[in-house]
């Protein structure tokens, strides 16, 4: 190896995840880890990632509304937004996936026994890549609220689950969209386990009457960012 | 400056929109030199977690990334399909299975080497952010040795959740590796 190779860097955000350790989410206290993380210098593994390319995505895989014969029933909407770094920079042709509820706010997944009607139109899961300007855009259904058993009558407000890679392994993120206005996000320990009030609301879209189809669906707008890269800071790269 | 979403869980239906039917086939099932590494996700209970997402990130068999920000260049594998990624779904016992090839060692940003290994996030209800392991290879004790990362980790007790075992019953090439979420032999798990 020759001198002079740079590694990128990314920033660690702090404060911005909730915390693994959310006794409010009681789910966290069998599975979250007990001892603190250990910190990890970011090498050759950590700064690259899976690149997907067109060939894994239709573009039939971001209309959720059109998989069977017949329609899903609830809100149709638009849901659109860009993938940004945090300094300021379009990820392009990143995989986006969703996954959802359907409008009474069941899942078509067996593990969920919530007494609502499953909807044999509707399956819930949808994936596109960014274009150019790092934008997303989906046709679905606004999911319905459901009861869950974390609390005493527990509800989750309506939520759309996000999978997203952008170009490193460091940049990866799972996270849920919420709508605005929802009246669940009080009593929510998911939503609440973000500690800023701040950066909870970077999880809740805005309608958008911009992005509204007249005559045929509500537009929702929300642009998700990754961890970014430092300008000036590079950890050299020593041979090998 | 845009500041960063949070993280938040894949919660229990992640089968809805995340496995891939070739997720875990980081190489064509039958390719000449294939490995596979089985494992079972634990809860603090020590039950298994049957709605669990392992997902593995890897250099090839040159050490190599098909990505433009290796500085050493972009190049593809020559083994044929190879994806680097790996993604596999725990099944009802907790299990999950990935087929890949051994990863060469690589050059570390501190200096020395790395020794060969596989990066992996963990992903379940009840956790509210992934988690980011590595497993090891039990045959490579030298390069073990050296590996930067490894050798962060002062105690020896934590430093082996990081090495697969060879499979039980299994034949060259099958490796186990369990991953404990928490308490009684806790799989370490990295901040990146």
């Amino acid at each position: 190896m020759s001198a002079g190779l740079v590694l990128p860097r990314y920033q660690r955000p702090d404060g911005v995840h909730p915390p693994l350790n959310s006794p409010e989410y009681r789910s966290s206290q069998l599975r979250a880890p007990l001892r603190p993380l250990v910190p990890m210098p970011q090498g050759l593994t950590e700064v690259t990632g899976p690149l997907f390319g067109a060939e894994r995505v239709t573009a039939a895989d971001a209309d959720l509304t059109t998989r069977h014969a017949g329609e899903p029933i609830g809100e149709r909407i638009v849901l659109t937004g860009r993938v940004l770094d945090s300094d300021g920079r379009p990820v392009s042709g990143t995989l986006v996936e969703i996954w959802q509820a359907n409008a009474a706010g069941r899942y078509n997944h067996p593990v969920d026994n919530h007494p609502a009607p499953i909807d044999r139109n509707f399956d819930g899961g949808g994936r596109c890549l960014t274009d150019s300007q790092g934008r997303y855009t989906f046709v679905t259904i606004k999911p319905g609220p459901y009861p869950w058993r974390n609390h005493p009558n527990a509800w989750r407000p309506a939520h759309i689950h996000f999978s997203l890679f952008g170009r490193a392994f460091t940049q990866r993120l799972v996270t849920q969209m919420y709508f605005p206005g929802d009246p669940l996000f009080a009593q929510d320990p998911i939503f609440n386990s973000v500690p800023d009030p701040k950066a909870r609301q970077r999880m809740i879209a805005r309608f958008s009457l911009d992005q509204t189809v007249p005559d045929w669906a509500l537009g929702f707008e929300w642009d998700i960012v990754l961890r970014g890269r430092d300008a000036t800071a590079f950890e050299p790269l020593a041979g090998a | 400056m845009p500041e960063v979403t949070p993280s938040q869980t894949v919660g229990p239906f992640l089968a809805l929109g995340l496995p891939w039917p070739y997720g875990p086939f980081v190489v064509p099932e039958g390719t000449p030199g294939a490995i596979t590494i089985t494992g079972r996700v634990y809860d603090a209970a020590g039950d298994p977690v049957p709605d669990a997402l392992v997902e593995t990130w890897q250099a090839d068999e040159r050490s190599r990334f098909d990505h433009p920000d290796d500085p050493r260049g972009a190049a593809r594998s020559a083994v044929p399909g190879f994806r680097g990624f790996g993604r596999c779904p725990t099944d009802a016992a907790g299990q999950y299975r990935i087929v890949t090839i051994r990863p060469a060692p690589l050059p570390s940003p501190c200096g020395g080497s790395q020794a060969p290994h596989l990066d992996v996030s963990v992903f379940a209800r009840g956790l509210l952010d992934r988690l980011v392991t590595r497993i090891y290879f039990p045959d490579e004790t030298e390069a073990n040795a050296a590996d930067p990362v490894l050798a962060a980790i002062a105690e020896p007790a934590m430093r082996e959740t990081l090495i697969a075992s060879p499979a039980a019953d299994g034949g060259p090439g099958e490796f186990r590796f369990d991953i404990r979420l928490r308490g009684e032999g806790e799989t370490v798990f990295f901040d990146v």
